[in-house]
């Protein structure tokens, strides 16, 4: 059997798409390049969209590439029930483009903040975190200027309600409304964080250890599972 | 020929560190009286046209679209002049 395929985006600006797909293949996947100008999401079973600076960050973070060929197809794809997970840039993407609840704007410290963070996964229950359990504490690095979440009082009430939240900060770091680093939408299959996973998959690059891999692990397993059922 | 100014604002229940920033600013540089300050953005649309309701109803649908998120910010349309 082939191993699950992963389109990894990259936008003009983006950076963490090379780390992202080196991620993927560690855990045995298959890293798909997808470009922001494509319009063809290559059949693969899920998409990841990294961190970075997509095309400068310019007028709010992913507002420019919330309108980019490749999103126009990946949008309604995510509505359906394909896997998207975004990370840091992908997430403040992911939430702009109305696949996620609420917004992320200037850390509450304006600092730019750069650390190995402490975290607690809030839901296994979607397809890139199943292979957590919930309550689990992890570290996994931050590192962003704009990753402070805020959505308005109802919004953020549903958000708890659903069970929505999948990461949540110890330490608040950024000022995030009840210290939310990560949520899905209500069907789970988008997924958004400002940690970074990806660089916290092996031992051998540093960084805190590998709390990361999991999310790869979990989507590798979830798409094979869809294979076989299929 | 017409420029109409839209301004985006963060909602008022939205904490805005950089207008507390600027507030905590003003008295080292000698300005008091200042109880609040709050940033936003201005955008000056040149049309090509004249500002009429079809042309201001395309300039609301940008910002509603593009100039602003409006999770977290609201919009104000005007023309100049």
């Amino acid at each position: 059997m082939s191993a699950a395929r992963v389109g990894v985006v990259t936008f003009p600006g983006t950076l963490d798409d090379q780390d992202a797909a080196r991620a993927v293949r560690h855990a045995g996947g298959e890293p798909v390049p997808l470009w922001h100008a494509d319009t063809d999401l290559k059949g693969v079973d899920a998409v990841f969209l990294p961190g970075g600076f997509s095309y400068g960050d310019y007028l709010r973070c992913g507002a420019i590439s919330r309108f980019a060929p490749l999103m126009e197809q990946l949008i309604p794809a995510a509505r359906a029930g394909l896997p998207v997970l975004g990370t840091c840039n992908g997430f403040q993407i992911l939430c702009e483009a109305h696949l996620l609840p609420g917004a992320l704007v200037k850390n509450a410290g304006l600092h730019y903040i750069c650390r190995d963070q402490r975290l607690r996964i809030e839901s296994a229950d979607t397809p890139w975190t199943a292979d957590y359990t919930a309550g689990q504490e992890v570290v996994i690095p931050i590192k962003h200027g704009e990753g402070r979440y805020v959505a308005d009082a109802a919004t953020l009430a549903a958000v708890e309600a659903n069970g929505q939240v999948v990461v949540r900060y110890l330490g608040n770091p950024n000022g995030s409304l009840n210290d939310i680093a990560g949520i899905r939408n209500e069907a789970g299959n988008v997924v958004g964080l400002m940690p970074h996973p990806e660089h916290a998959v092996e031992e051998l690059t540093g960084g805190p250890g590998t709390d990361g891999l999991g999310f790869f692990t979990s989507i590798l397993k979830s798409s094979l599972e869809k294979l076989v059922n299929a | 020929m017409a420029r109409v100014i839209v301004e985006v604002m963060l909602k008022p229940e939205i904490l805005d560190p950089q207008g507390q920033a600027i507030a905590r600013a003003l008295p080292r540089l000698g300005f008091s009286g200042v109880s609040a300050v709050r940033q936003g953005k201005r955008f000056e649309i040149e049309l090509d046209g004249p500002a009429d309701e079809a042309a201001l109803s395309d300039v609301r649908k940008m910002a509603e679209t593009l100039l602003a998120n409006t999770v977290i910010e609201d919009y104000a349309v005007r023309v100049e002049g």
